[in-house]
């Protein structure tokens, strides 16, 4: 792999950027893998990265059904926080937002990661309490956030209404080292790292079956034949239940659609990620200027990629009437997402019935931002054959033992 | 938007007016169960991509709960029933079967 740098463009500019490489190479499978991770999206990719890079073991190919970072990752709202009231949450999601601060560096590849500072609006008096147990919660994790005034809220974001007529701004929670990062980036980047590393990278391969003796994986039954492995992740968000099936184990997991959408392009008008969780809309302004907004899960099984209209409706008027100049934006596009909601709202990164299978999915509405941390979790995981302290919280079996993560309690909505 | 008939009441109910309930005919545990069970029945679900029994409730029309059968990958609408039933009736099924005839049938 030919590194990026400030060299390689004035090099390339003398030639006339014919020098460039393919950032990864598109092999067919071998006969078989130290490890396969089953979906190349930011966590399976992020999951192979960290086996290479703190574990040594690059006999391993990363499966996609379709194509590479198209399933959630590109379709997420790019937000990056850690401002959780549980333990094990905010250990992991600030273990992800710190590795967020490097990636760049450590993959050669910019990510665009841009800690703009995350506002949650706290607009009833139960946030207000919720919201400072979490700061108060945040200070003893090591976690820096504070809670702010409703009119430092005004100063960070002077677009907002804060005296709205049905939920004024009572404060916030603030993380000024929350932020957005290129999506597509992340997972680009990741995928050139485990490439360079000697990892294989089989797009557009579908896995049929996962095949089994004794208790123990020994292969996969893809739509470009049959790969053996010595280890299986399953790494594949929505579609975990299905792969979970195929592997002969059921899951505490409900597939359900999420929808974004981003506005028309306009000026520079907020420099900073505001969520609203009462009304529940969320909003951040992109580099290309458009408004990027996100609001509530459909309450219901669905496997499509697209969501209930009035759905986008309940959003953008709570978004209009949190921030009146958007009234009349015209939306651009609109998308949605396969989220895998457990019941606690909290991810599994977790052994399973079978020895030398690991899954890791559940991360439900907000599994972006975890990207870094959950592939480092789920990297030690896979290499050890036993968790480490991230992601021993997060094992299957908290549903039978009743040791719930419960941020679904602690947000009071999908996250 | 989906839109689902109230096996009560009569009424094409839209998406607005019901209330979701997800996965139907659930096996209830209750104290005195083994863990494995009690998290079959707090936790772990089908998903399935296909054909899917759920509960709903017409939460602004007649109030009711009532179950409805329906395709997560498609979101077709096969039919909708009673709350009171143990399982899916008869002629749904059978009218599920003709539509998916690759449906492994309820179980």
């Amino acid at each position: 792999m030919k590194r990026y740098s400030v060299f390689a463009i004035a090099r390339e500019a003398l030639r006339y950027h014919m020098g460039w490489e393919r950032a990864w190479a598109s092999p067919q499978p071998k006969k078989s893998y130290d490890a396969i991770i089953i979906g190349a999206g930011g966590h399976g990719l992020a999951t192979a990265y960290y086996l290479g890079k703190n574990f040594g073991i690059t006999n391993v190919a990363v499966i996609e059904k379709g194509w590479l970072g198209g399933g959630n990752t590109g379709r997420n709202t790019t937000i990056i926080r850690s401002n959780y009231l549980q333990d094990p949450s905010a250990a992991i999601y600030e273990k992800s937002r710190s590795l967020y601060e490097t990636l760049s560096q450590d993959l050669n590849y910019n990510i665009m990661f841009s800690p703009r500072g995350v506002i949650m609006l706290a607009q009833t008096h139960h946030e207000v309490r919720g919201y400072q147990r979490t700061a108060h919660a945040n200070a003893l994790q090591g976690v820096k956030t504070e809670f702010i005034s409703a009119q430092r809220v005004k100063e960070l974001c002077p677009i907002m209404n804060i005296d709205g007529p049905r939920y004024p701004v009572l404060g916030g929670l603030w993380q000024a080292r929350g932020g957005t990062a290129r999506h597509d980036a992340v997972a680009w980047g990741y995928a050139r790292a485990c490439s360079a590393m000697g990892m294989d990278i089989i797009q557009q391969c579908e896995v049929k079956g996962v095949r089994s003796e004794g208790g123990k994986v020994v292969g996969v039954e893809t739509t470009k034949g049959y790969i053996g492995t010595k280890k299986l992740g399953i790494v594949v968000a929505g579609h975990s239940g299905q792969l979970a099936e195929m592997a002969g184990f059921r899951l505490p997991i409900e597939a359900v659609a999420l929808q974004a959408l981003v506005s028309e392009p306009i000026k520079p008008c907020m420099d900073v990620v505001v969520m609203a969780n009462t009304v529940h809309g969320y909003m951040s302004q992109s580099d290309k200027g458009e408004m990027v907004i996100g609001g509530g899960t459909d309450g219901f099984n669905n496997y499509t990629q697209r969501g209930s209209f009035h759905h986008i409706e309940e959003t953008l008027r709570a978004l209009v009437e949190t921030f009146p100049m958007i009234s009349r934006l015209k939306m651009l596009r609109q998308w949605g997402g396969i989220v895998d909601m457990t019941g606690d709202r909290s991810p599994l990164i977790s052994k399973t019935p079978l020895g030398n299978c690991f899954i890791n999915c559940g991360w439900g509405t907000g599994g972006f931002k975890a990207i870094p941390g959950s592939g480092w979790a789920m990297a030690e995981l896979m290499a050890k054959g036993e968790p480490g302290p991230l992601a021993e919280a997060f094992s299957m079996d908290r549903f039978i033992e009743g040791r719930f993560i419960d941020e679904s309690v602690a947000a009071g909505v999908a996250h | 938007m989906l839109t689902l008939e109230c096996p009560y009441c009569g009424v094409m109910a839209d998406e607005t007016e019901l209330a979701p309930g997800y996965e139907a005919h659930l096996k209830r545990f209750g104290a005195g169960s083994s863990d494995a069970d009690f998290e079959s029945y707090m936790f772990a679900r089908k998903n399935p991509k296909g054909v899917h029994f759920e509960r709903w409730r017409h939460a602004y029309g007649c109030g009711k709960w009532f179950l409805a059968a329906r395709c997560t990958a498609t979101l077709e609408v096969f039919g909708t029933y009673p709350a009171q039933s143990a399982e899916p009736p008869a002629e749904l099924q059978a009218k599920i079967k003709a539509k998916r005839p690759g449906w492994e049938g309820y179980k």
